[in-house]
């Protein structure tokens, strides 16, 4: 009796909800695998893609964003041995699992958190609430592959925002699986995309795109790029998230940090009478 | 019109002197490496007095300065007694408030009414807000030891001079920086008023320096690598170029930039009300406001007699001297932007809006502007694209509540936007889908310290006022 043949998986990208291959043709082999190499346009038909998810998502209770959210850590947490497979230890699987669960918990409370009634000196109701600036943009840590991934898409979504992420190119498989993961769990299409492929090639024309709202350097690991990629999200003012000169701890307390940089503020007055 | 007899606000309260140093390290300084320039009052082009131009090597000795206040005196000094300070400064502002607003009204070309009741009221207030967050700034919700980030590098418009300086100054010392702060080259004489009440004060040396100057003083100051911090308020075109130069910096930069904000009046608005804040939205502070409701998007069911209101209430308004307590509308604050404003309106009409403007005499003497709307506008048309900052108004028609939004958020800015309505569903409707950083639903141009004011998208990022206010001063 022979041995049986394994059925392989093709990696390809994450634009609106489903998984196409670049429309380039191109692919690169990384971690034995042929992944897609994006191109720019590929990095346009997911901002297309994720800005026409704004609105549903933005649009969607609190409570209904932080279900769905603690959906994705249940599929997580079920794929696990997924993920140890790829060879990321067990120990940075469960952590990843427990950030996400802990941000998910968040999406209805930030807004207590973080906003709140101002006590205005005149007969006016004053409220100051968050709420998400939009598109944004995401450069992916290099590594850990996965929980530093979670530590980015997490807070980015949470609060309604959308992402564009560019994942690790050496260590892209955990971002491809974890597509899958969010692909069955109930999270609307285009919330989440995920590039894979060269940085160089795809952030740039993040960076410059007039339809991002916001762009997190935290895996632009090359000084100059992250300069450069600074100057042309100035263009249409993009928030921007620089990459920490000292690095990242994915170990430690996450802090709001992260969610509250992709948030706008908006106050609304009305007078009080009768 | 109703003839008033004029009532000028006396002139006397105010010594001026003949010409202005920089303010570095406590001390009124000549420059080192600048010339001079003159500050004019728009409504007469009079010179009100000459005020020295710093050169790089100024910014560097006022940087240094702050730096050295900051290491060694401000940022070691207890929150409890930085405090103190700032509640001293709010009551010399107090104090001397008819001083200050009518040197403001001078400089600026602002009405007095409007310095004297809105401006520096603002001003002292804001100062007293921050003053009471300075020792309790571990409750301020940034964790449990937020630590200032050092010399904040200010760079303020010309529109609120000193109320600018109050939104930048006040917060940055309450969180523990020092600063450097340049005033715009149009308006700097309330700055270099209020270093005086920095002596006064006995507030340390180099906490607070002023260094005057145009787009090269700026430019040397937000550059300087000796800064950690930018702050800046103008234009968005400014805006960008600051955020390519802090590029791969460590520098944290918060802006507050242009706007082209839509007050929409629902045909349920009271009429009147509704009038009232559209003249305010627009025609406050010479239509010289970031904030400004400049696009008014009026329901077409109500737009004839909503027109026909305005109309009449515009021709009500008196423009003129801004010493003069009567005054509505005052002058436009300098030659460059009353030719800004003329050739957008020449655009507008010759893009085929239709103009109109009030009967109304000008004077002979400087700078202005008589109240202006255009009607038959359509979102191409540059006047309701273009931040005009003057006192145009561009209407616009829409038919149900979608298009109204949809026609709100048809523009790179989105600072702020008003909603006119009678129905408290529709306002939160709106007020949920409007993109912009202050939304004034039945009121427009209100403002308060304890309230964030700031922008979505290309009207910039972070807020200015209430406990938010910090966040741009507090390394979080």
């Amino acid at each position: 009796m022979s041995e049986r043949v394994a059925v392989r998986k093709t990696y390809k990208l994450f634009i609106g909800g489903k998984f196409p291959r670049s429309e380039s043709g191109r692919s690169y082999l990384v971690q034995s695998s042929n992944v897609s190499l994006a191109s720019r346009k590929d990095a346009r038909d997911a901002v297309v893609a994720a800005r026409a998810a704004v609105k549903g998502w933005a649009g969607a209770t609190a409570y209904n964003r932080g279900q769905i959210l603690y959906r994705a850590a249940e599929m997580l947490e079920g794929r696990r041995e997924q993920f140890v497979a790829l060879g990321i230890p067990g120990d940075e699987v469960d952590a990843a699992v427990d950030r996400w669960v802990w941000y998910a918990g968040w999406a209805d409370k930030l807004a207590q958190v973080y906003g709140g009634a101002n006590p205005v000196a005149g007969p006016y109701f004053n409220i100051s609430a968050p709420e998400p600036t939009g598109v944004v943009a995401v450069v992916a840590p290099e590594r850990p592959a996965l929980l530093g991934l979670v530590s980015v898409i997490a807070p980015a979504i949470v609060t309604g925002n959308t992402v564009v992420v560019a994942a690790s190119p050496s260590e892209p498989l955990a971002a491809v699986t974890l597509a899958e993961v969010l692909a069955t769990s109930d999270l609307p299409g285009g919330v989440v995309n995920i590039l894979t492929g060269a940085i160089t090639e795809t952030a740039p024309a993040l960076a410059a795109h007039m339809d991002v709202n916001a762009i997190d350097l935290t895996g632009v690991t090359d000084a100059s790029l992250a300069t450069e990629l600074e100057v042309k999200a100035a263009e249409n003012l993009k928030r921007v998230l620089r990459p920490a000169p000292a690095g990242h701890d994915w170990s430690g307390d996450p802090g709001v940090t992260r969610m509250t940089a992709l948030l706008e503020t908006k106050t609304v007055w009305h007078p009080k009478g009768v | 019109m109703f003839e008033y007899a004029p009532a000028p606000e006396s002139r006397s309260v105010v010594d001026l002197k003949p010409s202005y140093g920089l303010f570095i390290d406590g001390a009124f300084v000549d420059p080192t490496d600048g010339g001079s320039f003159k500050s004019i009052n728009p409504a007469s082009e009079e010179v009100l007095a000459e005020i020295a131009e710093a050169g790089a090597q100024d910014v560097e000795r006022a940087v240094r300065a702050a730096r050295t206040a900051y290491d060694k005196v401000w940022g070691p000094m207890p929150g409890r007694d930085r405090a103190k300070y700032l509640y001293r400064i709010a009551r010399l502002i107090q104090e001397r408030s008819r001083e200050l607003a009518v040197l403001e009204s001078l400089d600026n070309g602002k009405p007095i009414r409007e310095s004297r009741d809105v401006d520096l009221p603002l001003v002292a207030a804001h100062f007293f807000y921050y003053a009471g967050w300075a020792d309790k700034l571990e409750h301020a919700g940034f964790g449990p030891n937020p630590r200032p980030i050092g010399v904040a590098a200010q760079v303020i418009p010309w529109n609120f001079p000193l109320l600018m300086l109050a939104w930048k100054i006040a917060p940055a010392l309450a969180a523990g920086n020092t600063v450097v702060l340049k005033p715009a080259e149009t308006t700097p004489l309330t700055a270099l008023l209020f270093a005086e009440i920095c002596q006064q004060a006995d507030l340390p040396a180099g906490v607070v320096n002023i260094v005057t100057g145009a787009g090269d003083t700026g430019r040397a100051l937000v550059e300087h690598p000796g800064v950690d911090k930018v702050a800046f308020t103008g234009s968005t075109e400014v805006g960008r170029a600051i955020a390519r130069s802090v590029a791969g910096t460590s520098k944290k930069l918060t802006l507050e930039l242009g706007g082209k904000a839509a007050n929409i009046v629902f045909d349920d608005a009271p009429i009147d009300q509704a009038v009232e804040g559209i003249v305010n939205g627009i025609f406050f502070n010479q239509g010289h406001v970031c904030c400004a409701g400049s696009r008014l998007l009026v329901q077409e069911n109500v737009a004839d007699r909503v027109l026909e209101s305005l109309k009449r209430r515009m021709a009500q308004l008196r423009v003129g001297d801004p010493l003069d307590k009567n005054t509505d509308v005052g002058a436009i604050n300098s030659a460059a932007q009353l030719e800004r404003i003329r050739e957008l309106s020449d655009a507008g009409s010759a893009e085929g809006a239709e103009r109109w403007s009030p009967p109304c005499e000008l004077p002979e003497q400087g700078f202005w502007f008589a109240p202006t709307i255009f009607t038959g506008v359509t979102q191409a048309h540059r006047i309701a694209r273009e931040e005009i900052f003057g006192p145009v108004l561009s209407v616009l028609t829409f038919r149900t509540p979608a298009e109204a939004v949809e026609k709100a958020n048809n523009t790179p800015y989105g600072l702020s936007a008003g909603i006119w309505t009678d129905k408290g569903s529709r306002i939160l409707w709106m007020a949920d889908r409007l993109r912009a950083g202050v939304v004034w639903a039945n009121t427009f141009n209100k403002f308060d310290p304890t309230s964030p004011f700031g922008g979505y998208k290309e009207s910039g990022y972070g807020r200015e006022g209430g406990r938010h206010g910090l966040e741009g001063y507090l390394n979080v």
